[in-house]
């Protein structure tokens, strides 16, 4: 008997029971559907997080001070580290040929007041570069200039956040608005950024970072930005930032370069940790699914018992009887696994239908791999009963009431 | 054609062993028409089992058509009961999902045919038959005499040379029997052996020939 053949028999079988093969694959389909729209909510996630990032500028190398092991993100002795200051990052961008720009950058958080409304909120000392290398745009007004910048000049750039819950609708170009103890005059908004991985990016003031050096009354660094002129410089600038840094600091590395691919690569492998478990716990559903499938092959094969001996009695050998019962399974599956492949596409496209900002992406691996996996669930839990209906003796199964 | 010499057959082992069979001399010609007659209990049920090559003896030989089949393997047995051999019971032994047609076609599907000619020939069993208007209907939409022409169709539809049945009219009315005993006669006017088992002394005296079992030996007649 060919293939074919067996097939034909399973859906007959099936064909007749109807409601009881749509309830055994439910089993299947809720699981295969939730193996697949595991695995695309983390994928989506993954490239959401890579074009967030990307949006924020490319080539982008950031020093940070003290020694930091790239995996496990642990400070080590902090007690020798020394601070980065505003000469590493002109000394930076005056020895390298590989960085474009070094933008010593300031973060503090700082109280901001316009009439009887304030807000607290960070404020970020830096350059006029910066604008161009994370990409933030000017909606109103204009950036800081760099003679603003060597005259310490207190002049502030708001985000749209700032901006909106101090002004609302009004135009702040040119007011003057506090800043910790300070008056700043507003000279430009910046462009919406949104919020980018948690993070609200317009909830920001630029101010620049020779002022913020004053308002916060430190010399320490947040971190140096640097701007790397191509891609295929980034290990060059970054060994050139190695061996001029050290020699600063005494011949110690007690620094950090990250690089905006590292951080990407760490994200990138929490996530898919992340999503293989969440796809481990949903397989557990397809398995119990199996074992539905399992109970119920059981049960069929009890009340075909007669047919069982019937077609031994025309001809049937016990490995036809076999495949049989073990297509059927498998068919069970396999449709059930096409069901939640289904199933798990219609909800993708209405999870993104109702909430546009949760990122689903299908992978194609993981449709294969699901119904791969039914399909297996299928054969290994359909073998016994299938074996048990082969081993039955024909006239025993032929006089079975 | 079917040659049985000293058969025993015992279910069991040891001192609990049942000996169902113990010691059955066979020899039925191609072509003849025989009736196996006898209490209950009686062993005649096990003897038409292992003819049927559903059952294999404790001891003894069987040659079925010169093939020793008695010590046969499973898969070679049942290629034996799909070539040669069509099964009537007395509870038809229908499938009750599938219309008639495809009841007829079952043997068929365990062979290489490809499906058109085995719904072709399928039909055409139940045309000879008489049933050709009842082609697409279910076991339980017919009556106990359509059901076990529907039966025999299919014990006829890989051509065998010999028919066995059990009882085949112990579930019928007297007219629904005699319509199913007639068309045994028509089956081995054109040559196909037969033997059944039967209650009915009626029926088995269509037969060319009677025997009796009891207590698993055959009486002399």
């Amino acid at each position: 008997m060919r293939t074919f053949e067996y097939a034909v028999q399973a859906w007959d079988s099936i064909a007749a029971n109807k409601g009881r093969a749509a309830l055994t694959m439910l089993g299947v389909i809720i699981g295969v559907c939730a193996v697949i729209l595991l695995i695309a909510i983390g994928e989506g996630a993954r490239k959401y997080i890579w074009k967030e990032l990307g949006e924020l500028g490319t080539n982008i190398l950031i020093v940070v001070p003290g020694k930091t092991a790239k995996e496990g993100g642990m400070h080590m002795g902090t007690s020798t580290v020394r601070k980065l200051v505003f000469d590493d990052a002109r000394i930076l961008e005056r020895r390298s040929r590989y960085v474009e720009h070094a933008v010593p950058v300031v973060i503090g958080t700082a109280y901001v007041k316009y009439y009887g409304k304030n807000r607290d909120t960070y404020v970020v000392g830096v350059t006029e570069p910066y604008f161009d290398i994370r990409n933030l745009g000017i909606d109103v007004g204009r950036k800081f200039t760099a003679e603003e910048i060597d005259a310490k000049r207190r002049v502030c750039v708001l985000g749209r956040t700032v901006k909106n819950s101090l002004f609302g609708d009004k135009n702040p170009l040119g007011t003057l608005l506090s800043l910790g103890d300070a008056k700043y005059r507003v000279i430009g908004v910046m462009a919406k950024k949104g919020v980018t991985l948690g993070f609200d990016i317009d909830d920001v003031v630029l101010i620049p970072t020779t002022a913020a050096r004053d308002l916060f009354d430190t010399d320490s660094l947040f971190n140096i930005t640097l701007k790397v002129a191509s891609e295929s410089d980034m290990e060059n600038a970054k060994r050139d930032i190695i061996a001029i840094i050290k020699r600063r600091h005494a011949g110690k590395e007690d620094f950090t370069i990250m690089s905006q691919d590292e951080m990407l690569a760490v994200m990138g492998k929490i996530l898919r940790v992340l999503t293989s478990v969440l796809a481990g716990i949903a397989a557990i559903s397809l398995l119990v699914g199996g074992i539905g499938i399992m109970n119920v092959m059981l049960i069929s094969v009890k009340e075909r018992t007669r047919e069982i001996g019937i077609r031994k009695a025309v001809g049937a050998k016990n490995s036809d009887i076999l495949m049989q019962f073990l297509t059927e399974s498998v068919v069970l599956s396999a449709v059930g696994g096409l069901g939640g492949i289904g199933l798990s596409m219609a909800l993708a496209w209405l999870i993104t239908l109702v909430w546009e900002n949760i990122p689903i992406t299908i992978t194609w691996w993981s449709v294969a791999a699901a119904f791969l996996f039914s399909a297996f669930v299928g054969i290994f839990f359909g073998v016994y009963p299938a074996k048990k209906a082969a081993g039955a003796d024909p006239i025993v199964a032929l006089r079975y009431e | 054609m079917v040659v049985l010499k000293g058969v025993k057959k015992s279910y069991g082992t040891g001192d609990g062993a049942l000996e169902v069979l113990k010691g059955i001399d066979l020899d039925v010609k191609a072509g003849q028409y025989i009736a196996i007659m006898g209490p209950s209990g009686s062993g005649k049920s096990t003897l038409l089992h292992i003819i049927g090559c559903l059952d294999r003896p404790t001891s003894g030989t069987y040659h079925l058509g010169g093939l020793d089949v008695s010590q046969a393997a499973m898969d070679e047995l049942a290629e034996i009961r799909n070539g040669k051999i069509g099964f009537v019971f007395q509870q038809f032994n229908l499938i009750a999902r599938m219309p008639a047609w495809k009841n007829v076609e079952l043997p068929l599907i365990y062979t290489a045919m490809p499906p058109p000619e085995r719904k072709a020939l399928a039909t055409s069993m139940l045309r000879r038959v008489g049933l050709s208007h009842r082609y697409a209907h279910r076991p339980n939409e017919l009556s106990g005499g359509e059901q076990q022409r529907v039966a025999i169709a299919r014990a006829l539809v890989n051509s065998p040379r010999l028919i066995l049945a059990d009882e085949p009219t112990g579930n019928l009315d007297s007219r629904s029997g005699a319509d199913v005993i007639s068309l045994f006669d028509e089956l081995n006017a054109e040559g196909i052996t037969i033997i059944l088992i039967t209650h009915d002394t009626g029926v088995a005296e269509k037969a060319h020939s009677i025997v009796t079992i009891r207590d698993g030996v055959f009486l002399r007649s």
